[in-house]
């Protein structure tokens, strides 16, 4: 078998010394979408966020491989470069940098370490109005300062356009779908359905089965009270939906997939 | 201390110089011999020691090293240089040779001051030494004692000057260390209007100490931006006051980075109804730098509004200081005034005093201030990361987007180019700005 693109054993982690995460397993091949819900407060973002690396998260055991290498010791920006995205549960706004420089330098940052030519002004604009537009986001948005004034949905499209310029290999995606109205959620759920492919993974962190009825998950994870209490495949949402999270926290689960 | 500055101002006094100059001049100088070097016991200078200038040794630049100065040195000093009409000065002498005083409509003036003192001197009487008191005001004393070079502009009731006004006041003392005192004068008659862009720069030690007074005629728009690009090891004294008549509107653009030590006092009277001001300041220093802008905004009469927003960028060891003083008399009902400062603190050692000083007698005003202080938004800085960039280059472009929100006001496009990149260039050597 080859090597898993993601692979978490026991992980530990706390925040403002409150442990959250008390020993997370899961291993993401890729091509695969898995989705984690899980009541609010279970430490799903926690988690995403551990994954990218922010800094108030404290992993106090456990390890995380990412093509086999020592995830947890890359910097935040290294990790970004090597291919792990997380679109955030709150995107945030940063006036006075325009959504154009922006999406540039970042693109040129993770282009040079992959060893890619950096893309000029105009071969820049071609590629991201072509984004955009799966997207279905206005061009306006790229003089805009970067989330600045954005409405909910904005911002979230805003994420998802960063990710498909990225060109990442492993994207977490944290609540994207909280928030937004069916349309969008159509639009957002289109966009990472046109980004999937043999060569990338999906962890689809949500609260709602809903957004599985459009991203189609490959495996479907419980997370509560900081552990994986549970997995199966896209039935398992479907029941969790139908009985709530109280089913699966008392035991209930066992019976359906894993 | 003052005995060199009285020494040199009799030498240079002895020269032929007409009777109201010569009277204004022996003034200002007498008035600054009794004031002295302002000291940090006095409220208005609290935070800011001037004991480097107090105790230098500088000497008035010769008129003769004008001719040195080139084209090409010109264009390699100032920030930018745009097409229209530009006074050009070293060490506080004019350069004729490099100004260009073509193309104006007819009725507009503008020559070095020394020039106008002759042609028009009935108005410059009028105005020379009205905007900017010098009887509490060493520098401005000084200033005044020494006075014969600088620009003046005039122009008439509807006036409109399509291209800039620049002001290019170079410091070069090969070697020695110089002293100007530039001066400028601006009457801006009814209904006109005009841009004017004041450039300070310079290379190693020297004091520059100006002074520019402008009178804002009814209606009259004046765009004013102030750039003080001085080198590092140089003193920049700048005391800058306005007149504003009915309807009329002063913008002021203040954009200090360089310099050991500057001081900037602006200040502004709204001397009629509907006239309006609006202070526009950023400054950026580092090192051992240290930066002061005093402000006030005088609400003389009803219906005026200010508007003020001054930003900082403070890193390494560097100091700054922000006072602004807003006044609103007891007739200027009706006022609306709004100001606010900004800092953003780069380093452990920076450090800033801010302080409003609102005196409002009038009882129906709308008046807003507010001060911050803070550092870069770690979570900003996050999601930038996030997204695969560098975490020095993350900090650099949250910090250039601090500086953009008053740049980004300045309206002549190349300068504002000029000037973001020359900001962005300093927080990231090497990488070019969007
Ligand atoms: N920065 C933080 N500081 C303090 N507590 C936090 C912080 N982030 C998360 N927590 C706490 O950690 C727990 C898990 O939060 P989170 O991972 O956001 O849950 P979820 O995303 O599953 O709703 C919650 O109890 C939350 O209050
Ligand atoms: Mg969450």
């Amino acid at each position: 078998m080859t090597m898993a693109l993601l692979e978490i054993k026991n992980l530990h982690a706390k925040v403002e010394e409150k442990e959250i995460l008390q020993g997370i397993n899961l291993t993401v091949n890729a091509g695969e979408v898995h989705a984690i819900m899980g009541p609010n407060g279970s430490g799903k973002s926690t988690l995403a966020n551990v994954l990218a690396g922010r800094e108030n998260y404290e992993v106090t055991s456990g390890e995380v491989l990412y093509e086999g290498k020592n995830l947890l010791e890359m910097d935040i920006e290294d990790r970004a470069r090597a291919g792990v995205f997380l679109a955030f549960q709150y995107p945030i706004e940063i006036p006075g940098v325009s959504n154009a420089h922006f999406l540039k330098t970042a693109l040129n940052g993770v282009r040079k370490y992959r060893g890619l030519e950096e893309l000029d002004a105009m071969d820049f604009l071609t590629l991201v109005k072509e984004k955009m537009k799966l997207l279905q986001m206005d061009p306006t948005f790229l003089n805009r300062g970067v989330n600045e004034g954005f409405s909910g949905g904005e911002k979230k499209r805003n994420d998802i356009l960063q990710m498909a310029m990225l060109d990442p290999k492993l994207g977490i995606l944290d609540e994207t779908d909280s928030g937004l109205d069916i349309d969008s959620l159509r639009i957002v759920a289109e966009g990472v359905n046109a980004l999937r492919n043999p060569n990338r993974a999906f962890v689809l962190v949500t609260h709602y089965q809903r957004l599985l009825d459009y991203i189609v998950p490959d495996f479907v994870h419980v997370l509560s009270g900081g552990k994986i209490i549970a997995s199966g495949d896209k039935e398992l949402a479907v029941h969790l939906e139908e009985r709530g999270y109280g089913w699966v926290i008392e035991g209930g689960a066992k019976a359906v997939g894993a | 201390m003052t005995t060199s500055y009285q020494q040199a101002f009799e030498k240079d006094l002895s020269r032929d110089v007409p009777g109201f100059l010569r009277r204004l001049r022996n003034e200002g100088m007498e008035r600054f011999a009794k004031l002295g070097f302002p000291n940090r016991r006095m409220e208005e200078w609290k935070y800011t020691g001037v004991d480097p200038i107090a105790q230098g040794d500088f000497h008035l630049g010769g008129d003769k090293e004008v001719s040195r100065f080139t084209l090409e040195e010109m264009h390699r000093m100032a920030f930018c240089v745009l097409p229209g009409p530009r006074l050009v000065f070293l060490n506080g002498h004019f350069h004729p040779a490099l100004s260009d005083l073509s193309g104006l409509p007819a009725g507009v003036r503008l020559s070095n001051l020394g020039q106008a003192l002759q042609e028009d001197s009935l108005r410059v009487e009028t105005y020379l030494a009205k905007q900017v008191g010098f009887q509490d005001r060493a520098f401005a004393a000084l200033n005044t004692a020494f006075l014969q070079n600088g620009a003046y502009l005039y122009l008439p009731r509807g006036a409109v000057l399509t291209q800039p006004v620049q002001l290019l006041f170079v410091s070069h003392g090969n070697g020695a260390a110089v002293v100007s005192h530039p001066r400028v004068l601006v009457v801006a008659e009814s209904q006109s209007q005009a841009t004017l862009i004041e450039t300070y720069v310079g290379e190693g030690a020297y004091f520059t100490n100006a002074v520019t007074e402008i009178v804002a005629g009814e209606g009259a728009v004046i765009e004013h931006v102030k750039l003080q690009g001085e080198s590092d090891s140089a003193f920049h004294i700048a005391s800058i006051g306005v007149h504003q008549e009915r309807d009329s509107l002063y913008t002021s653009h203040s954009i200090s980075l360089g310099g050991a030590l500057t001081r900037n006092d602006l200040g502004t009277t709204l001397d009629a109804e509907g006239a309006s001001a609006i202070f526009n300041g950023l400054y950026m220093v580092t090192g051992r730098q240290h930066v002061d802008n005093h402000t006030s905004i005088d609400h003389a009469k009803p219906h005026c509004t200010s508007a003020e927003l001054y930003k900082g960028i403070l890193d390494g060891h560097s100091q700054g200081v922000f006072n602004g003083r807003i006044l609103v008399r007891p007739d200027a009902q009706k006022t609306s005034s709004q100001q606010t400062n900004k800092n953003l603190i780069l380093s452990e050692d920076a450090l800033i005093n801010t302080k409003p000083l609102l005196e409002i007698y009038a009882n129906d005003v709308k008046c807003n201030h507010g001060a911050t202080i803070g550092r870069l938004d770690e979570s900003q800085v996050f999601y930038l990361r996030a997204r695969g960039i560098d975490a020095k280059l993350a900090r650099s472009l949250l910090t250039y987007a601090f500086a953009s929100e008053v740049v980004g006001q300045i309206r002549q496009d190349l300068l504002r180019e000029r000037l973001q990149q020359l900001i962005f260039a300093r927080l990231m050597p090497g990488k070019e700005a969007a």
